[in-house]
């Protein structure tokens, strides 16, 4: 057990820091979503004076959204940097020594949690400079930061099952235009409620990625909502484990010597 | 050369270029997929903003967007078709190659260039096609079409230098993002989501000064079948950066045919 978590430390220590010190790479994943949402805020200042809408300032409502696109785009990048690994024979060779695949699977995700841990960090003191008023609390912010948590589990299971599909980092990159998709069509922008066009709200109300981003606002707005709290982490949990274990068969075909 | 050959030696090299566009899906998808998404996505999703009080746009919310999908489409057709190929060229040396081909090396230029125009010609064809299909009634009369895609050509060409431009200096294909990404910031410091009246703070004094709120603002303003004065603007606006970008492609161009 205790060389398991060795393994398993190392090659996520690896992980962070082939993340953090390329800077090409922590950009599109703490300043992309971050810019964005600034945007957003600035361009959709007026949001609020639409009735019903859910909070005084357009950033009470979008920051939510933030923290779902970088743990979109953290997975994104733990996918292509294992299909980098597939691609440089780095896991032919670790599949010559003792370590499982399993670890090494665990390893790569170690390492995007911990630069999730990092990014949600940041994003919580924006929020805080920014005047956010968060309805739960400080006890909120350990809980968002367990959903954006789930979210990367999920995002990261998912790049890794593409990257050992397709077995190219740069494949795994020009997907990333198909996971925005998903994200753009949830509540991403407004409340389902006040998505005027059917068909748009049709699929929001049946993307998971809506979700997530749900559970989060309803910590910022409301404080605690069982019924979204509930949502967010269930169906989270379910995406994660399905593509990690789908990741997991993958990688054990995949890396065998 | 005579003109005549040298028309055809433009054509030729533009004619590769674009059948390379159109059958690589990379380069197909993005610059087309795009402006399709972001046109479903603000149009449908953000169809509740043309009902603030403030807001008014002849032609609807969906209209508004389409104005917005359309620039982005031939920013990014003029990126992708020109910048993108000839940075895969330079790092392969097939464009060095055609540079010694021809008798002036601009000529290689102004074929990427042409390329990336028709490119966007084809996608904002698409893009109008669509948005007849799901039932927008564009009420653009004949001499507006043609200010517009005058206005759309010469947004494309702009983008298209800039490409060209970072990928003679930069000559890699790992530089796209050096393309993509201050086109994506400046399309977004615009009146994106509301016009440009309705902005407040930092974004209206930054987008008051962005070419692309010209192009936007201008472009609303012939879908709504009128507003010369913009549109006048507009295309000023697209010829300026055009030039500019030109400028910047041109300075590049030395730097490789110096070495």
């Amino acid at each position: 057990m205790t060389i398991t978590l060795t393994q398993a430390r190392a090659i996520a220590w690896r992980s962070v820091l082939r993340t953090l010190l390329q800077p090409a790479n922590v950009m599109p994943i703490i300043v992309v979503p971050a810019l964005f949402l600034g945007l957003m805020a600035a361009g959709l200042h007026d949001a609020p004076s639409l009735p019903g809408f859910p909070a005084d300032a357009y950033i009470d409502f979008a920051i939510a959204g933030a923290f779902v696109q970088g743990a979109m785009v953290l997975g994104i990048s733990c996918g292509a940097d294992l299909a980098r690994d597939l691609q440089s024979g780095f896991l032919k060779r670790l599949s010559l020594s003792p370590t499982s695949s399993a670890v090494v699977l665990v390893g790569q995700l170690g390492g995007a949690l911990v630069v999730c841990l990092l990014q949600s960090a940041l994003y919580v003191g924006l929020a805080l400079a920014l005047g956010v008023d968060l309805a739960a609390g400080v006890a909120g912010i350990a809980v968002i930061i367990a959903v954006a948590l789930t979210a990367t589990l999920a995002f990261s299971g998912a790049g890794a099952v593409l990257a050992l599909w397709t077995g190219s980092a740069e494949a795994v990159q020009g997907l990333f235009p198909l996971f925005f998709l998903t994200l753009s069509f949830s509540s991403f922008f407004l409340p389902r409620d006040l998505i005027g066009t059917a068909w748009f709200e049709t699929v929001a109300t049946f993307n998971p990625i809506t979700y997530l981003i749900e559970a989060i606002r309803s910590l910022v707005l409301v404080g605690w909502d069982a019924q979204a709290l509930t949502a967010g982490f269930g169906l989270g949990a379910v995406l994660a484990v399905a593509t990690l274990a789908i990741a997991a068969a993958l990688l054990r075909r995949t890396a065998r010597p | 050369m005579s003109a005549r050959h040298t028309l055809v030696a433009v054509g030729a090299i533009a004619g590769r270029i674009l059948r390379h566009s159109f059958t690589t899906p990379a380069l197909l998808l993005p610059p087309l997929v795009g402006p399709l998404v972001f046109f479903a996505m603000f149009g449908g999703g953000l169809s509740a903003i043309g009902s603030l009080t403030r807001f008014s746009h002849h032609g609807g919310y969906a209209e508004f967007q389409l104005v917005f999908a359309l620039v982005q489409g031939v920013v990014f057709a003029g990126v992708f078709t020109a910048g993108l190929t000839l940075a895969r060229d330079l790092e392969n040396g097939f464009a060095r190659r055609l540079m010694i081909a021809v008798p002036e090396p601009r000529l290689v230029l102004a074929a990427y260039g042409l390329a990336a125009v028709v490119r966007a010609a084809s996608t904002a064809t698409v893009l109008v096609v669509v948005a007849l299909l799901v039932g927008l009634d564009l009420r653009l009369s004949l001499p507006g079409a043609v200010v517009l895609a005058v206005m759309l050509a010469a947004a494309a060409a702009a983008a298209a230098l800039w490409g060209i431009g970072v990928a003679l200096r930069r000559q890699t294909i790992q530089a796209a993002p050096l393309m993509t990404m201050p086109m994506f910031v400046a399309l977004f410091l615009a009146p994106v989501f509301v016009p440009l009246a309705l902005l407040d703070g930092w974004i209206h004094d930054v987008a008051a000064f962005n070419p692309v709120t010209a192009l936007l603002e201008g472009g609303r303003g012939l879908m709504a079948g009128g507003a010369t004065s913009s549109a006048i603007t507009a295309l000023l606006a697209g010829l300026a950066a055009a030039l500019a970008m030109g400028v910047w492609a041109l300075r590049g161009l030395r730097r490789v045919t110096a070495r």
